[in-house]
């Protein structure tokens, strides 16, 4: 068995004994721009999510308050058309498709498997440079004049219609893209290879299953994406014609293409917030999870499947009726391990101690969260309901469920659960619990009302809208600026225990993952000698953990 | 301050199975929720850290469980799946005495043409108690043609038309709105769909400044266009005659049979090489470009008025 190295207790003499750590081998700015550290890397893309993160979400606070009245007077019409778009571009591919798997999972990814760093640190750090390329291109575009077209970019409309900056947009999605494609690659090698002696699969924690899942969309959807978007760039700047039947292209097959990316690509949003969920509910229940194998295997369905029901999105385009009646089905066939997960997680509460520190708290928000979600998208999934509601708010609250209710509450949670390893500190626990309590309520307010919005008839995408849709606007853009509170006060407080927190040691949760076994914040090299793993992830008995290795 | 409303206007044949259907899953989904946030409230307050509940994990193995619930919601799942596409199903198949409307969207308004050739803009007359099936094409972008009051919408997709049929139960105002973003002012693209009495819809189609009637327009269009020159009686190519040709089979000179429909009649006359009819020369020049949506809609209407016509006999039979 290894002896680890024990960080300093909470003395207030802490800067008489400094432990090197990974981050404070090398200070320079140098070291920190051209670091293979999965670690160092990781908090490279913290800090470009963060910027990313508040700039989408500055235009989803513009875009509340002028709904806040029926007619539209705060900005013209243009100007919300590009917000909008810039709030869907932003948020899905520069800050929910990277959020824990290029942060999160790009710091404890290796920690959880016994390994030193990522199969390939170099493509690591070469895919942050590509992210930024991408987010540097679209902000660009965002500055030049903005792009309307929607997050979606349907043609003909983006193709030879919208007069914005849409090639450049999409050419930063494109690069973006790639950042992704080495990401998954990076983690699908580090996984099958990087595994600690005795860390067979089974005994892999959840999440690395759930990243890995993850990882094989990204790796085998994104690039249908690149080839759309760039179809896309041919027909708009050189007029062939492929999606706008003026030319002789077809509209609908931009649409099968995007989809067949961007459904799996939802599930690249969800699927690592199932995974940090399931950690958090086994550590602060002290109990092993109900299960397992069914959790494991039901994000890798939720891979397969996710692949074959892009044609949900498209039930009132024109594709055929026997072709919407598959996908129909396959949508009801998909939510089914989602259901298994949620059932699990409620399950392995029973007979546990439960503890309700803040990441606590926000997995537990997220089982409410991303239910409320799941159940709306069988609303969806059926034909003639789907028929009324698709386009509405309906839709926009359905997915906000899953991708904010959902994985901005699990990126938060995983943030409180793993910041404690990253900075060595915790953070003020009174702060974090109220920002997640006030982040559920401000997310209720904000997006349970376009339900009935969404029924009522309201479409989404405008910036206007007859009045009698007025009183649920209201509370809606009021929730949105709870939310938006709510979202600063982590950035506030978090900062703040950066320096002055109290030091947490290397297992403040008294948790069983390898990550815990190693300092906080951890060495260069991770662990001091590679740990061997004796048994599998969760085992808490009575109450005290039993860490994986031995 | 503005009034709340809970519950879209039920005013269409299909509004009121589409809320049942609705209605049975919030029921479903809300029970499960509720016992799932049930289960979850109990045990956090029951094994909270500090609480002396008994921990019996003895219930806990086995597969009963997981068998359970994975399967109970297959089942419910696959329910409302055929529930759902039974509903849908009939979108797809509009009654034959369907009264005929062509809409044609653009950025950024709503035009209707009625059969008697009355026209309208953002504005969509209708009888009650009878079925209305809509011929619908875009001159521009994607547009989606939404009543929220009748619970429908469809895409209306340049390039190609799509149809979508509905039957009013009662009179009154009831919104349409565009449902896909369309650029600038999708949010201005609105209109109003007027359900009348069929006497008083009888009485308003005669009060528009109509003419002859959209087939006779489009038969002026036919001969000033010159297709009269082939088509015609005394044409001098050989062309297809294209009396008794809608709703009926065409042998293609690919082997394939397609039904003539509005589909078929539009991509004749704009991508005339895609479907050649069996037995003739393919040298129908193609209109794409040049006949504006509205006149489109003029000479399929024309060439609709034509089903019930007999060829004339001097052309010869249309197999080859
Ligand atoms: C140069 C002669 C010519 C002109 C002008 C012409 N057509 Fe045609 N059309 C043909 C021929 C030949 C065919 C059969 C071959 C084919 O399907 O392309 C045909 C086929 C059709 C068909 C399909 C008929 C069937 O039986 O399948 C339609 C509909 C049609 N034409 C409509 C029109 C209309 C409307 C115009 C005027 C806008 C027009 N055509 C102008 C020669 C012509
Ligand atoms: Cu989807
Ligand atoms: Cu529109």
């Amino acid at each position: 068995m290894s002896t680890i190295a024990v960080a300093p207790g909470r003395g207030p003499d802490e800067s008489a004994i400094r432990i090197p750590n990974y981050l404070n081998t090398g200070t320079t700015l140098r070291s920190w721009l051209l670091t293979t550290d999965h670690k160092r890397i990781a908090l490279l893309y913290f800090a470009s999510l963060t910027a990313f993160f508040f700039i989408g979400g500055a235009a989803a606070v513009v875009i509340r308050l002028e709904l806040a009245t029926p007619q539209g007077n705060l900005i013209g019409s243009d100007t919300y058309n590009r917000l909008f778009t810039m709030h869907g571009i932003v948020m899905v591919w520069f800050f929910l498709v990277p959020a824990v798997p290029n942060t999160i999972c790009n710091f404890v990814v290796p920690l959880m498997l016994g390994a030193k760093d990522l199969a390939f640190p170099r493509i690591n750090l070469l895919s942050w440079y590509l992210f930024m390329a991408g987010g540097l291109l679209t902000v660009a575009s965002l500055v030049a004049g903005g792009v309307d077209t929607g997050w979606t970019f349907y043609t003909p409309l983006s193709t030879l219609f919208a007069n914005s900056y849409v090639a450049l947009a999409a050419l930063g999605v494109i690069v973006v893209g790639f950042s992704s494609i080495a990401t998954g690659l990076n983690f699908i090698v580090t996984v099958h290879k990087l595994r600690a002696p005795g860390l067979t699969w089974y005994r892999l924690p959840i999440f690395i299953w759930s990243l890995y899942a993850t990882s094989v969309i990204l790796v085998l959807g994104t690039p249908v994406l690149t080839i759309a978007l760039v179809l896309l760039l041919v027909e708009r700047i050189l007029k062939v014609g492929i999606f706008d039947p003026a030319l002789g292209g077809d509209p609908l097959l931009w649409q099968h293409i995007f989809w067949f990316y961007s459904h799996p690509a939802v599930y690249i949003m969800i699927l690592p917030g199932l995974g940090v969920v399931t950690e958090l509910v086994t550590c602060f229940s002290r109990k092993r999870l109900f299960g397992y194998k069914f959790v494991a295997w039901a994000s890798i369905g939720i891979a397969v499947i996710g692949f074959l029901v892009w044609g949900h999105h498209m039930f009132v385009s024109g594709q055929s009726l026997f072709a919407s009646l598959v996908f129909s089905f396959l949508s009801y066939v998909v939510a089914v391990p989602s259901a298994i997960k949620v059932f699990n997680w409620t399950a392995t509460l029973h007979g546990g101690w439960i503890r309700f520190d803040a990441p606590m708290l926000y997995a537990l928000g997220f089982i409410g969260l991303f239910t409320i979600g799941g159940m709306t998208g069988l609303f969806l999934a059926a034909l003639a309901v789907d028929v009324h509601v698709t386009d509405t708010y309906f839709v926009v609250a359905h997915f906000h469920y899953i991708m904010v209710g959902g994985m901005v509450s699990a990126f938060f949670g995983a943030l409180h659960f793993w910041w404690p390893k990253i900075t060595g500190r915790m953070y003020p626990e009174y702060w974090a619990r109220t920002a997640a309590a006030l982040m559920f309520f401000g997310f209720n307010l904000t997006f349970f009302p376009q339900f009935i919005l969404g029924y009522l008839g309201m479409p989404r995408r405008y910036h206007a809208y007859p009045p009698e849709y007025q009183v649920w606007h209201v509370l809606s853009s009021g929730g949105a600026v709870l939310l938006a509170i709510a979202y600063l006060m982590p950035l506030v407080y978090l900062t703040w225990s950066m320096f002055r927190g109290v030091r947490a040691g290397p297992n403040p949760w008294q948790a069983t993952g390898l990550e815990w076994q190693t300092p906080s914040p951890p060495p260069k090299e991770n662990f001091a000698t590679t740990p061997v793993v004796v048994r599998g992830p969760y085992d808490y008995r009575d109450r005290a953990a039993h860490p994986q290795h031995g | 301050m503005p009034s709340v409303t809970f519950w879209p206007e039920q005013a269409g044949s299909y509004a009121v199975e589409v809320d049942w259907l609705f209605f049975g899953l919030l029921l479903v989904t809300g029970l499960t929720f509720f016992l799932l946030m049930f289960l979850l409230v109990r045990f956090m307050v029951r094994y909270r850290e500090g609480s002396r509940a008994e921990r019996d994990l003895s219930g806990e193995k086995g597969w009963h469980w997981e068998i359970g619930w994975t399967g109970a919601s297959l089942v419910i799942f696959v329910a409302f799946a055929a529930w759902g596409a039974n509903l849908f199903f009939r979108l797809y198949q509009p009654p034959a005495d369907a009264l005929e409307i062509f809409v044609v969207a653009k950025q950024w308004m709503w035009k209707a043409q009625h059969s008697g050739g009355q026209r309208e803009i953002d504005e969509l007359h209708v009888p009650v108690g009878r079925p209305v099936r809509l011929v619908m094409s875009s001159e521009d972008v994607i547009h989606s043609f939404f009543i929220p009051a009748f619970r429908i919408k469809h895409d209306v997709v340049p390039g190609r038309y799509e149809t979508l049929w509905f039957e009013a139960v009662k009179t009154g105002t009831f919104g349409l709105l565009c449902a896909e973003y369309c650029g600038t002012l999708h949010s201005g693209m609105l209109g109003r769909v007027v359900a009348m009495e069929p006497r008083d819809f009888a009485a308003w189609l005669d009060a528009q400044p109509g003419s002859d009637g959209l087939a006779q327009e489009g038969a002026a269009l036919f001969r000033s266009l010159g297709c009269s020159g082939c088509h015609g009686p005394g044409g001098t190519v050989r062309a297809p005659p294209l009396q008794g040709l809608y709703g009926h089979p065409v042998p293609l000179a690919d082997g394939r049979v397609v039904t003539a429909d509005e589909r078929y009649i539009r991509d004749s006359i704009l991508l005339p090489k895609a479907e050649v009819a069996a037995g003739y020369p393919d040298i129908m020049p193609s209109f794409a470009g040049q006949i504006r949506e509205e006149d489109l809609v003029r000479i399929v209407a024309y060439i609709k008025s034509l089903a019930s016509d007999a060829p004339p006999s001097q052309v010869g039979s249309r197999t080859p």
